[in-house]
C-alpha cells in the first residue's frame, strides 16, 4: 500500500517571494500539500534576479536560489494588474485551504484580496501574511530583507569582537528563523480548523520571530537593566571556547571545554605537562580569568596541525571539537552524506542540481523535496485545467491577453 | 538537556498542555544565565524562564524502575513526547519508540539531537556543543572579520534552531496522524536545521564551486574573474551604526532604494556626482573598488554621519529605503513598533513578588491568539496535580516517591 503524505489533500496558494513565505510553504509542500506558487514575470522574485546562476548566465529561470526555496510546488504566473488574472486568483482562493502572502502591507488590499474580503467568501480560510515588522504599527511600512531584520532585532550587535564594530550576521538571518515559527502556526491553525471549522488570520513579523531567538538577552535588559554586547566566541561556562587556527588557508577548528575533567583530558591529549601543571588553568575560574593567554596556547598547538588531526585528537579525548566547515567541507561531511541531506533534483532549465533536504526524518511518512522549484509559469496548464477546470480555449485566450505574464 | 526547550515552548505558547519533566533537583538548563537580579539560583535563570513559558513541570528519575513505569503511564496519555537525550539512551532504558508505540500507537516521539539518530558521528560518539554545531554546519565560516577567527553569536543559537525545527516536525507528524491514526518517530538533526539556514552557501558551491569568504561590515563578493569587491553596508551615524545596502541592476528593489537614498542626500545638497545616477546600470561585476568606495565613503558616509539613528530609521521607512539601525537589547525593548503590537508581556512571578517583562507572541493569530502567559514551572511545581490528580496516585505514594528520590 502506498504511504500517505502528511499533508495529502491540503491545498496551498502561495503569493510569497524571498525566503520566509516560500520556506514556510515548502514545509507543507515537501510533506505532500498541493502548493501553487503564484509569481509574475513583471515583478520577479528577488531570488530569481540574484545569482548564483547556472553557467553564470543571469536569467529568471537560472538562479539556484529560488528553486531551492520553492521545491515541491507548482508554478503559475499571473499579471495581477489584469482583472482576468485576479479572477483566476479568486478561483484559486476558492480552491485552497491556506493562502500565504508576503507583500508589503496593503498590496493584497489593493487587489481586493485582503483577509477581510477573502473571509466574506471563504470564512474557513487560513490566511497567512508575512513581512518585516508585521501588518500594523508605526513601522509596518519598513522595507528590508532578513539582514535588515537581523540588525533591528539586535543580532548584529551580538556578532563580532568587543574591541571592534559589530560584524553583520551572514545572510538574511531572520529569514531562516521565521519560517519555523510560521510553519508551526499555520499547522496549528489547520489543527484548530479541523476541530472547530474556523479559519483565521496569521500575522508574522520577522523582527518579532528574530527577537524570540534572543529572548533571554532582552530579558537581561527588561529585568536587570543590562545591555549585553558581543564577546567574540566566549561564553561564561567554558574555556577554551573558540575557533582555533589550524594548518592550511583559513582553516579553523571550534572547540568547547566545559568541565575540569575535560580540561585534564585536553592536556593529556596535547601531551604537554607544562599545560596541565599550569596553576592558572586548573579551574574554570582560572581558565576564564586567563582566557586570552589560554587561547594563545591552544592555538599554538592547533596551528601546527591540520584541522582533521585536531578534530580527531580532541574527539578521541572526549572533547567537543569540530571543523569550521565551509560549504565544500559540508558537502564532504560523512554525517551529511549518511543522512542524505542533499538531494539532486532535475530542473527544467538548470538540469540536475542540488537541493536542501528536510532537517528532520519521519519514520513512517514520506517526505520531499518532491521536485525542483518551478520555472516561471511552468505549471500554467496543470493548475488552470486540472485544479481549476478551465477549458483549453479559456487558457489560450488568457495566454494571448497576457494574463500569465 | 540540550537546551532544546524552544520546541515545547512553541507548542505551549500556542495552548498545548506541555509537561516539562526534570530530573529530581531540577534540569541543568536552570544553570544558564542571565539570572533574575544576577542571583545565580535554579529558580532565577532567565534563560529557563524565557523558553519554558506556559509549561507545567514535574520531576522524575527515569533511570529507576519506578520512574520508568510512571514515565510510561504519562506517555500512554500523551500526543507528543519530546526528548533530547543521546541516541539510544531511551532504548537502553526500555523507553524507546518501539516500547512506547506498543503502549500508545498514536504517540509521536520527537528526538532532537546534534546529528540525528544515526550516522558515523553517532556511532563514533562525537561530542558537540552549540559552538561546535554552529561551526560544523557551515554557519560559522562566513561570520566575523576576515583577519580573525570566525564567530558565533555571543548568544548561541544552534539549539534554538533545532528546537524550533522540532516544533514544525512534531506538528507535521500530528497532522499526519489525523489521516493515518498512527504516531511515529521524528528524528531532528540540529546540524541539518542549521545548514538549511545558510542561504547562499550551498547554491554558490553547487553552481560556482566557490566558498563565500568571511566578511562583516565590509563583505567581500568574489567576482567571476576571481577578484573580490568589498561592499560597505554599515556606516557610522551621529549616535551609533546604521545599515544601508546600495545596489541596483537586476535587483529592482535595491535600485529603487538607492535612488530614493540619493534623492534624500541631494535634498541636503550632499549628493555630488551621485545625483541622477542610473541605478539600473549599477553592477558589482564591473565597478572598480575606487568607484564604489567613492560612493560609499565620500557621499553616503558623510550624509549618514550627520544624522541620528532615529532620524535615519524614520526617514528610510517614509522614503522606502532599505536601511535600518543597528539596535541593541535596549533599543529592542523600547521599540515603538513592538509596543504598538503588544509584543512584550508582563508575567507574574508570585514567589519573587515581582512581575517580569517577557518577549510575548512570536506570531499573531486572530482566532487563537497567544495571550496566556504563565511563568515557567518551579522545580516539581505540578507533581501533585500530575501524579495525584491525573495518574491517581495517593498522597502517601507521592511521599514514598519523594523519599526514594524518584520525583
Amino acid at each position: 500500500m502506498q504511504k500517505q503524505w502528511p499533508f495529502e489533500g491540503l491545498k496551498v496558494l502561495d503569493f510569497t517571494s524571498g525566503a520566509v513565505g516560500p520556506l514556510t510553504v515548502r514545509y507543507l509542500a515537501d510533506h505532500g500539500a498541493t502548493a501553487v506558487h503564484v509569481e509574475s514575470r513583471l515583478r520577479p522574485d528577488v531570488c530569481r534576479t540574484a545569482g548564483p546562476f547556472k553557467d553564470r548566465i543571469p536569467d529568471l529561470d537560472r538562479s539556484a536560489w529560488q528553486p531551492n526555496y520553492n521545491a515541491s510546488k507548482f508554478g503559475l504566473t499571473l499579471n495581477m494588474e489584469l482583472p482576468r488574472a485576479r479572477a483566476i486568483a479568486w478561483k484559486l482562493i476558492e480552491w485552497c485551504d491556506v493562502l500565504a502572502e508576503g507583500y508589503t502591507p496593503g498590496v493584497m488590499a489593493r487587489w481586493g484580496m485582503d483577509y477581510e474580503s477573502v473571509r466574506q467568501v471563504k470564512p474557513e480560510i487560513i490566511y497567512f501574511s508575512t513581512c518585516q515588522q508585521g501588518q500594523y504599527g508605526p513601522h509596518a511600512d519598513f522595507r528590508g530583507y532578513g539582514n535588515h531584520a537581523a540588525a533591528v532585532a539586535g543580532m548584529n550587535h551580538l556578532m563580532g569582537w568587543p574591541d571592534r564594530e559589530p560584524a553583520a550576521v551572514f545572510g538574511a538571518y531572520t529569514d531562516f528563523i521565521s519560517p519555523r515559527f510560521s510553519a508551526a502556526a499555520v499547522i496549528a491553525a489547520l489543527d484548530f480548523r479541523r476541530r472547530t471549522g474556523k479559519g483565521q488570520y496569521i500575522d508574522l513579523s520577522q523582527f518579532e520571530a528574530g527577537v524570540t531567538f534572543l529572548a533571554p538577552v532582552i530579558m537581561d535588559y527588561t529585568v536587570n537593566g543590562r545591555v549585553q554586547t558581543r564577546d567574540g566566541n566566549r561564553v561564561p561556562d567554558a574555556a577554551p571556547h573558540n575557533a582555533y587556527r589550524c594548518q592550511g588557508a583559513d582553516r579553523w577548528v571550534a572547540m568547547a571545554v566545559h568541565r575540569d575533567d575535560e580540561w585534564e583530558a585536553f592536556c593529556a591529549a596535547v601531551g604537554d605537562p607544562s599545560l596541565s601543571n599550569d596553576a592558572r588553568f586548573q579551574t574554570l575560574l582560572g581558565r576564564k580569568q586567563h582566557e586570552a593567554e589560554l587561547d594563545e596556547l591552544v592555538e599554538g598547538w592547533t596551528s601546527t596541525r591540520s584541522p582533521e588531526e585536531v578534530v580527531r585528537v580532541m574527539q578521541s579525548a572526549g572533547i567537543a571539537a569540530g571543523l569550521v566547515a565551509n560549504e565544500h567541507d559540508v558537502w564532504e561531511d560523512p554525517q551529511m552524506k549518511h543522512r542524505e541531506h542533499f538531494k539532486t533534483l532535475e530542473h527544467n532549465v538548470i538540469g540536475p542540481h542540488t537541493y536542501d533536504g528536510v532537517a528532520f526524518k519521519l519514520s513512517k511518512s514520506p517526505q520531499g523535496p518532491r521536485w525542483a522549484g518551478p520555472t516561471l509559469g511552468q505549471h500554467i496548464g496543470e493548475v488552470c485545467s486540472e485544479f481549476l477546470g478551465m477549458s483549453e480555449d479559456e487558457i489560450a485566450e488568457c495566454l494571448v491577453e497576457g494574463v500569465f505574464e | 538537556m540540550r537546551r532544546a526547550f524552544c520546541a515545547g515552548k512553541i507548542l505551549a505558547d500556542m495552548g498545548a498542555d506541555v509537561i516539562k519533566i526534570e530530573r529530581p533537583g531540577g534540569d541543568p538548563g536552570r544553570r544558564l544565565g542571565p539570572y533574575y537580579h544576577d542571583q545565580p539560583e535554579a529558580e532565577k535563570s532567565l534563560y529557563w524562564a524565557a523558553y519554558n513559558t506556559n509549561k507545567r513541570g514535574i520531576t522524575l528519575d527515569i533511570e529507576t524502575t519506578t520512574g520508568r513505569t510512571l514515565f510510561k503511564r504519562l506517555a500512554e496519555g500523551a500526543d507528543i513526547v519530546i526528548e533530547s537525550f543521546e541516541p539510544g539512551y531511551l532504548d537502553r532504558l526500555g523507553l524507546g519508540y518501539p516500547e512506547l508505540e506498543k503502549l500508545n500507537g498514536g504517540l509521536i516521539l520527537v528526538s532532537i539531537t546534534p546529528f540525528g539518530q544515526t550516522g558515523p558521528y553517532v556511532d563514533e560518539g562525537y561530542r558537540s556543543s552549540d559552538l561546535v554545531l554552529w561551526a560544523m554546519s557551515g554557519f560559522m565560516y562566513p561570520n566575523g572579520d576576515p583577519d580573525r577567527a570566525p564567530n558565533q553569536l555571543t548568544f548561541p543559537q544552534a539549539y534554538l534552531h533545532g528546537g524550533a525545527e522540532a516544533a514544525v516536525a512534531a506538528l507535521t507528524a500530528l497532522y499526519a496522524r489525523a489521516g493515518t491514526g498512527e504516531g511515529q518517530l521524528v528524528d531532528v538533526s540540529i546540524l541539518e536545521s542549521l545548514h538549511t539556514s545558510t542561504q547562499l552557501m550551498m547554491p554558490t558551491w553547487d553552481m560556482y564551486g566557490d566558498v563565500i569568504p568571511r566578511g562583516s561590515a565590509k563583505r567581500g563578493i568574489r567576482r567571476p574573474d576571481g577578484s573580490v569587491i568589498h561592499i560597505q553596508s554599515t556606516y557610522e551615524c551621529a549616535d551609533g551604526l546604521f545599515l544601508v545596502t546600495i545596489g541596483g541592476g537586476s535587483l529592482k528593489s535595491f535600485a529603487l532604494s538607492s535612488a530614493a537614498l540619493v534623492d534624500w542626500i541631494d535634498e541636503e545638497g550632499m549628493a555630488g556626482d551621485l545625483k541622477g545616477y542610473d541605478w539600473s546600470q549599477f553592477n558589482y561585476q564591473s565597478l572598480t573598488q575606487a568607484e564604489l568606495d567613492h560612493m560609499q565613503q565620500d557621499i553616503i558616509g558623510p550624509f549618514i554621519k550627520k544624522h541620528t539613528k532615529a532620524e535615519l530609521y524614520e526617514g528610510c521607512i517614509a522614503r522606502k529605503i532599505l536601511g535600518c539601525p543597528y539596535q541593541d537589547s535596549r533599543d529592542v525593548a523600547e521599540s515603538p513598533q513592538l509596543a504598538a503590537r503588544d509584543f512584550f508581556v508582563r508575567v507574574e512571578h508570585p514567589e519573587l513578588n515581582d512581575t517580569l517583562t517577557y518577549c510575548g507572541p512570536f506570531i499573531q493569530l486572530s482566532e487563537t491568539p497567544l495571550n496566556e502567559w504563565r511563568r515557567a514551572p518551579l522545580i516539581g511545581e505540578d507533581n501533585v496535580a500530575v501524579y495525584e490528580e491525573e495518574l491517581g496516585l495517593s498522597r502517601e505514594q507521592l511521599s514514598s516517591l519523594r523519599r526514594a528520590g524518584v520525583i
